[in-house]
């Protein structure tokens, strides 16, 4: 019988590597033109231990990571709360859904100008900004979630004597889990490419300011280690975020993607 | 007192129901798609707004919720949750309405042997079959012993042999724990064999109520008799006794074999589903097997009935679409008939007269 191969996992990082090899060889054999200034990627390699031995990139790093973790806590926690509410009372729906609507579309950074204005140049300006980032797509997500939970179900668990309140948190808010997590994975990864635009713009400390700092410097290899570590970020977040629905709803969820 | 009664209901899809369900009984609602039987399945459990009023054991129900009416209920897409297990699903309305730890398990316990899905207990519903799932909502929906069950075409969704299976099945379980019971189909067969009584419904409206054979032999009007369909009727002569409770009569030239227990014949009744058609001579014993020939095929979108000369007789077959086009027949062809032995009722006491005047 033929069965299908199994993709070996290592396949995936073949070709990370060819393109790795090609980098160093390129930069060493001074194939690239010059004003490009690229070090060879042992060279960046050397520089993030330098960076990390001198404390300079942990320190942005854990700014970075402290903005990241409280804007988009506070935000994902006000949209699951939020968009909760809409998804299980229409009235509440048809009450905050225009407004949400028209407040959407607007690109994050697009707040940035206002916010200057309004809180200054502080702690609380990139956390705003993430906070909004985070907000509105989560919001949505999760309203459109509870409102896709099969109304047959809720029908089935009333004729069983279950309160509205116990049909909610024991059928409503599981049967969402897959949207929400929709929500919250992109909005993770979102959330750290946000504050490393609004760092670049107006905060003077963090991994985009660390980005500023260096292109003023013409130091290409830190640029460099900068784009590595957001790249890492923000996989890690989104990774972190489909192992949780992995665990919450693998059982039953055919979908869940892990 | 009836166990269920509906009095002047009326909503969207009901104008003016009356009905009356008794204790123990199992009565099939059937009708037609879209004639709202769903509807008023989902007015008696509550979860459906109306006008009238609907009575348990001589208590109006009205204002009370769905949870408070305590009705098990089979939703058509069965409704089991996906994120629980079949044990969980089971458990759920014991855990809301607030039992102990021991009574709920020994509770699920009770239900899974009754079902027979011991082996089923932690799966989830996707890893279930067809009338596994049944099994599973059937039990669930019978978790808190309530006096009343729902069940929404719980077998329309099974191919024909779970579904056969499961008629029996169900009627037997019925029986035995004595629930009043309202079973909606749309399938004549299935009321047949499962109602004590029969509701005709029809553009929200009851048409007729009554005992299968008063259904089937005496449709109370013209919206009845086109929905149930009327049976062939039989003139017959030489009764011939052969044994076992079987007797040979001669219809139109056709030989063919009644049960019975009685000495004279003179006509027959047997329903155009009960005749099945055959492209080729069938196997087997050669018992109310006829060559005959199409002289007509009517198209009814969901079935399609054929008409027959078979002997001297003209003699109405009816079969799903599907069967109809897959076997691909014309008016002039020849087919063999098969008489369904057991389907075939002896008109006397009266029945067949209405059916014999047209």
């Amino acid at each position: 019988m033929n069965r299908p191969k199994k993709i070996k996992p290592w396949w995936g990082i073949l070709p990370v590597a060819i393109f790795l090899a090609f980098w160093e060889a390129a930069a060493r054999l001074n194939l690239m033109p010059g004003h490009l200034f690229l070090p060879p990627f042992s060279v960046v390699m050397q520089e993030s231990y330098h960076l990390i031995a001198s404390g300079v990139l942990i320190e942005n790093f854990l700014s970075s990571l402290a903005r990241v973790v409280i804007g988009f806590c506070s935000g994902a926690i006000a949209g699951l709360i939020i968009g909760g509410l809409m998804g299980w009372k229409e009235v509440l729906n048809k009450a905050f859904s225009p407004m949400i609507s028209l407040l959407y579309p607007i690109p994050a950074l697009g707040w940035l100008p206002l916010l200057m204005l309004w809180i200054g140049i502080n702690e609380a300006l990139p956390i705003a900004i993430i906070f909004i980032c985070c907000f509105f797509p989560i919001c949505y997500n999760t309203a459109a979630g509870i409102k896709s939970v099969d109304r047959n179900l809720i029908q089935a668990a009333r004729t069983l004597g279950a309160a509205d309140f116990r049909i909610m948190i024991t059928i409503v808010l599981p049967l969402a889990l897959p949207a929400v997590f929709t929500g919250l994975r992109l909005e993770a990864g979102m959330a750290w490419k946000v504050v490393i635009a609004a760092e670049m713009v107006a905060i003077p400390t963090g991994i985009g300011a660390l980005l500023m700092r260096a292109e003023s410097l013409i130091r290409v290899d830190i640029i460099l280690v900068c784009l590595m570590v957001l790249s890492f970020m923000c996989f890690f977040f989104e990774r972190f975020f489909l192992y949780l629905e992995d665990k919450l709803t693998g059982q039953w969820n055919q979908h869940a993607g892990y | 007192m009836p166990a269920i009664e509906l009095r002047n209901i009326r909503n969207y899809a009901c104008h003016g129901v009356n009905l009356e369900v008794f204790s123990g009984e199992l009565m099939v609602l059937l009708g037609p798609n879209g004639a709202g039987k769903t509807t008023l399945l989902n007015i008696i459990a509550g979860l459906a707004g109306y006008d009238g009023s609907v009575l348990f054991d001589g208590a109006p129900v009205d204002g009370v919720s769905p949870q408070k009416r305590r009705v098990g209920y089979l939703f058509q897409d069965l409704a089991l949750f996906p994120h629980f297990a079949v044990a969980s699903n089971i458990a759920y309305s014991l855990k809301a309405n607030r039992w102990s730890g021991e009574k709920i398990e020994a509770r699920v316990g009770e239900l899974l042997d009754l079902m027979r899905i011991n082996h089923l207990v932690s799966r989830y519903p996707h890893q279930l079959s067809g009338g596994e799932r049944q099994r599973v909502a059937l039990a669930r929906a019978l978790s808190l012993s309530p006096a009343i069950l729902l069940l929404d075409e719980p077998l329309s969704s099974l191919d024909l042999h779970t579904s056969k299976y499961l008629r029996i099945e169900l009627k037997q379980l019925q029986q035995r724990l004595d629930i009043t019971t309202l079973h909606v189909t749309h399938d004549l067969g299935e009321a047949e064999e499962m109602a004590d009584r029969i509701a005709i419904i029809h553009e929200g409206r009851i048409e007729q109520v009554g005992r299968p054979q008063e259904v089937f032999f005496y449709p109370a009007n013209e919206k009845v008799a086109a929905f149930i369909g009327a049976p062939n009727i039989l003139q017959c002569d030489k009764t011939r006794a052969l044994g076992h409770g079987l007797v040979e009569v001669t219809c139109g030239g056709l030989p063919i074999v009644v049960p019975y227990d009685g000495d004279s014949i003179r006509k027959i009744a047997l329903f155009p589903r009960d005749i099945y058609v055959s492209l080729h001579k069938p196997p087997g014993p050669k018992v109310n097997r006829f060559k005959g020939v199409i002289s007509r095929i009517k198209d009814l979108s969901e079935s399609i009935r054929l008409v027959v000369h078979a002997g001297n007789n003209q003699l109405l077959a009816e079969m799903p679409r599907h069967t109809f086009e897959s076997m691909g027949l014309v008016a002039g062809q020849e087919i063999f008939l098969i008489l369904k032995l057991a389907k075939i009722k002896v008109c006397e006491g009266g029945l067949c007269e209405q059916g014999d005047s047209k």
